[in-house]
């Protein structure tokens, strides 16, 4: 098997590689939302303990 | 009890913290290797030739769709029952994973159909109740995230979860109870002899990438719910502490 015949997917290359590219771009987008989720969670955090520190102060 | 104790989104936390790296080293693990074995290892099929290798995304991202599903309500209804504000935290951080997975069913179910049916959608039972179930997940987020009050927020969305598994037993035997363009169950499906009806050679990377997927889910899941702890737990002062500049 070379690899312009992998590539091809016997004809179905649109199909299958459209599969195994929405497949990575689902796995990739959940870990960088979830990051993402974790970093304004973070940040709203700190803000309101800055915010609370000044109204201390 | 230890389970008390893990139940404490405190200590929860921290244990998911410490499971998490382990998690994604086995997801990548066999990820890889269910790739290597879709892709390069199993035949081409003798009927649909090489679009086969789309049932090793289409199948397991279908099945992970109806098990995060059933996750999310399981713990909406252990967080309805006992109160149990960790399970309340799950069920809000599987919903977007869940929903994602199913779109992704949908998507490559799409791009499967289209060559080996000669369409990209047909309103049949198996297609629409695994959109229905897209829009339950999305219904779930939306509800939830009206409401501001976490607990009744919490409460609502449980409770609309908990009608929706209705929808998983009508997705899983649609193909039977239906005439559908789908075709039906071959992993539990045992023929005349004994063995699932499907060849070794597609099932043992289909089961590696179910296997790769669930763990993905899982760990997804845990960074989600690590966010969703400092969140709702945010007037603590242990969270105060973490957060500390």
């Amino acid at each position: 098997m070379n690899w312009s015949e992998f590539f091809a997917m016997g004809g179905y290359s649109l199909y299958v590689w459209g599969s195994y590219g929405m497949a990575a771009l689902v796995l990739v987008l959940n870990v960088l939302a979830a990051r993402q989720r974790e970093k304004s969670v973070r940040r709203e955090l700190e803000e309101t303990t800055r915010l609370n520190q000044v109204e201390a102060e | 009890m230890l389970f008390h104790k893990y139940a404490s989104p405190k200590v929860f936390y921290a244990f998911a913290g410490q499971l998490i790296p382990w998690f994604a080293i086995a997801t990548l693990l066999l990820l890889g290797y269910g790739l290597y074995q879709g892709l390069f290892v199993a035949p081409p099929d003798y009927q649909q030739g090489e679009s086969v290798r789309i049932m090793f995304i289409h199948v397991p991202a279908a099945w992970l769709s109806m098990f995060a599903y059933m996750v999310l309500a399981t713990s909406g209804a252990i967080g309805l029952i006992w109160n149990m504000r960790l399970a309340d935290m799950a069920a809000t951080a599987a919903a977007p994973i869940g929903a994602s997975f199913t779109l992704l069913a949908l998507v490559t179910g799409s791009l499967w159909g289209k060559p080996m049916w000669g369409t990209w959608w047909a309103w049949d039972a198996r297609l629409t109740s695994e959109l229905l179930l897209f829009f339950l997940y999305l219904g779930f987020m939306a509800l939830q995230a009206a409401i501001d009050d976490p607990r009744r927020s919490a409460r609502a969305g449980a409770l609309l979860a908990l009608v929706g598994v209705v929808n998983i037993p009508v997705i899983h035997f649609s193909v039977q109870w239906w005439n559908t363009l789908h075709q039906p169950a071959s992993v539990s499906a045992i023929n005349k002899i004994g063995t699932p009806a499907i060849h070794p050679s597609l099932l043992i990377p289909l089961l590696i990438m179910a296997v790769a997927f669930t763990l993905f889910f899982v760990t997804v899941l845990l960074m989600r719910l690590r966010a969703e702890i400092l969140h709702r737990e945010r007037h603590t002062g242990w969270v105060a502490e973490l957060v500390k500049p």
